[in-house]
């Protein structure tokens, strides 16, 4: 059985190896591609073993819970594991185009799939420290794409993501030290039993709260997001897809996980909080995006508005908020990391992302304005899309508490988005290119245009798929927010049949 | 020892901070050392200090006989320590690199991939 959990995690780091060695010349690349399509079998494998037979946990080394580390499959960590291939698959069919054979040398392949491994990781531990040192696998490896190639304004943005992402592991570790001095466990589903019994609840809030804040670095929250507009603009476009997909996603997973399994106990303060924060983090992101005129800088600030909704789906924490946030994740993943992708090929047609020195994509590339239109719409909640039934669901959820205000606030950080893409729309498809250049499709070999295009048409296809039958997705999504709201299922597959 | 050992946490975070809110990248990286020994000696502190007496196992028992010191909080220790220690040589290279490139410390002064509204027209 944990065969089905160790193969997605084994596979990355195979890869990574595998490619490292055969960085010279094409087979690096290939062997990146091939592996991430085994990942993406061996995930589905392991998402068709957790519906059949509900959770399942492994004890790695045989050592039984809470005292060896434990890889555990819940709905919610499986489908992410599966979205983590899916994406990873879409980026590294896209980098065979995309990255150049200097940042191949230099072992971009191996940086990337250490990333998707330790993301992987993140999505299946079911310990706290190793989620540190998952935490830890993806920081080193996302901090060597960062900077890789080494242009100034790489350096200049890895400055700040390095140093406040440092801080905020720091916290984390601090964090995981003084709830061992407190229950003497690091398991999370030991956790989950220990912390309600303590008698100093004080102190518990005290440490939420530390990782509050440490998760809510990785996950760029309001008011702790200013490293990633600093920073996500600069990689190659490849890399600022899967940053953009997955990494964020990574800090919202780990909120999710800890405020739903082990600090649930004083909800009246640290979930207002959350309240507060995703209401400030979704106008904060979207109002930043407006004042800004690169794309890559426009969507990095969607990402941190689009957060806050993930958010208000945790902090809510009824049943079809938690549904909702869980949607949402899903959708979110597929179509930033799909928005990054459109932009990459912008560029390289008009050669830039500025928008007041491109335009005329339209009348040149029309198919990659309809592949633009998708997931951007979908990202502002146009009916059908796959957004809209994922804001659908989360207003649903605000109104059936009562929270007006945050119902409003949902609304109208989608009409902004709408700004947005418009924006990205108008000035890039469809004013005239102002030196009056037309951006061809032709400019860029055929050979080189298919591995660009291959991967966003898939992804938004896939949006297309969840927008039109989201039946099957918002059902699955009930299901993981109920499995995450009553662990007890939780705690027996990774305790044995007494907890 | 729990109590001297916390006293000398609260200052290496005092400290940290203090290094930390320089604009100079340097300095933030020499407070980031030092807040991350902090975190390390937490951990070390919350697992309990037992005196002298090393988690051993006794020749021919399969558990170590009577109280001993806890071991795990100092594998954790260990492993957050060559953790860290990787990413600080990473830091370090990339600000002295960030030196070389920039020609600039001061964090005020990074501004290549946030430009100034004002300096771009």
């Amino acid at each position: 059985m944990s065969w089905y959990l160790a193969t997605p995690l084994v596979l990355p780091f195979l890869t990574a190896v595998l490619s490292f060695l055969l960085r010279m010349g094409p087979a690096g690349r290939w062997i990146s591609v091939g592996g991430n399509v085994l990942l993406l079998l061996a995930a589905a494998a392991l998402m068709q073993q957790v519906l059949r037979e509900g959770v399942i946990a492994g004890q790695m080394g045989q050592w039984a819970a809470p005292f060896g580390i434990t890889l555990v499959a819940d709905l919610l960590g499986a489908v992410m594991v599966v979205i983590t291939a899916i994406t990873a698959l879409a980026v590294s069919v896209y980098a065979l185009s995309d990255i150049g054979e200097r940042a191949e040398y230099l072992g971009y392949h191996a940086l990337f799939n250490v990333l998707i491994g330790g993301v992987v990781g993140a999505f299946l531990t079911g310990d706290l420290f190793n989620l540190y040192v998952w935490f830890e696998v993806m920081l080193i490896s996302s901090f060597g794409l960062l900077v890789l190639g080494g242009r100034r304004e790489q350096i200049d943005g890895g400055v700040k993501y390095v140093t406040l992402n440092l801080i905020s592991t720091i916290l984390f570790l601090a964090g995981v030290g003084l709830l061992y001095g407190m229950t003497g466990t690091l398991n999370m589903a030991d956790l989950a039993r220990t912390v309600p019994q303590l008698e100093n609840q004080g102190l518990v809030t005290v440490v939420a709260v530390m990782f509050m804040i440490a998760f809510g670095v990785k996950a760029a929250v309001f008011p702790l997001f200013f490293w990633l507009p600093a920073a996500y603009h600069t990689p190659a476009f490849s890399v600022s897809a899967v940053f953009a997909g997955l990494l964020t996603k990574v800090g919202v997973y780990a909120l999710i996980r800890m405020f739903t399994l082990v600090f649930n106990g004083d909800v009246g303060f640290t979930h207002d909080i959350l309240l507060w924060v995703a209401a400030l983090t979704m106008i904060t992101g979207v109002l930043g995006a407006a004042a800004q005129n690169d794309i890559r800088k426009i969507l990095s600030f969607h990402i941190v508005s689009q957060i806050g909704y993930m958010i208000l789906g945790l902090a809510l924490l009824t049943p079809l908020a938690v549904a909702g946030a869980v949607f949402y994740l899903v959708h979110h993943i597929i179509v930033k990391a799909n928005l990054f992708l459109v932009g990459g090929v912008v560029e390289r047609l008009t050669g830039s992302t500025e928008l007041p020195k491109i335009g005329g994509l339209y009348k040149s590339a029309p198919l990659l304005a309809v592949l633009f239109l998708i997931p951007a719409f979908s990202l502002a909640g146009f009916p059908p899309l796959s957004g809209f039934w994922a804001k659908y669901v989360l207003v649903a959820a605000s109104l059936e508490v009562e929270a007006w205000v945050l119902a409003g606030v949902a609304l109208v950080v989608g009409l902004l988005t709408i700004y947005s893409m418009t924006k990205i729309w108008a000035e890039a498809f469809w004013k005239a290119h102002p030196e009056g250049i037309d951006p061809v499709m032709s400019r860029v070999p055929r050979a080189q245009m298919r591995p660009l295009l291959l991967p966003i048409a898939a992804l938004a296809a896939l949006t297309l798929v969840i927008g039109f039958f989201p039946e099957p997705f918002v059902v699955f999504a009930e299901r993981a927010a109920a499995q995450l709201l009553d662990p007890s299922a939780y705690l027996a597959a990774v305790l044995g049949g007494d907890a | 020892m729990e109590a001297l050992l916390a006293i000398t946490i609260g200052v290496l975070v005092a400290a940290s901070v203090y290094l930390m809110l320089a604009r100079n990248v340097l300095r933030f990286i020499f407070g980031l050392v030092l807040i991350s020994n902090a975190a390390n000696l937490t951990i070390f502190t919350a697992g309990r200090l037992t005196e002298g007496k090393p988690p051993l196992v006794p020749e021919g028992l399969d558990a170590p006989v009577g109280t001993v010191a806890n071991a795990l909080p100092q594998a954790l220790v260990l492993t957050a320590i060559v953790i860290g220690f990787g990413l600080f040589a990473f830091a370090l290279v990339l600000v002295f690199r960030a030196y070389t490139s920039l020609g600039t410390l001061n964090s005020d002064e990074m501004r290549v991939a946030e430009p100034r509204e004002d300096a771009r027209t």
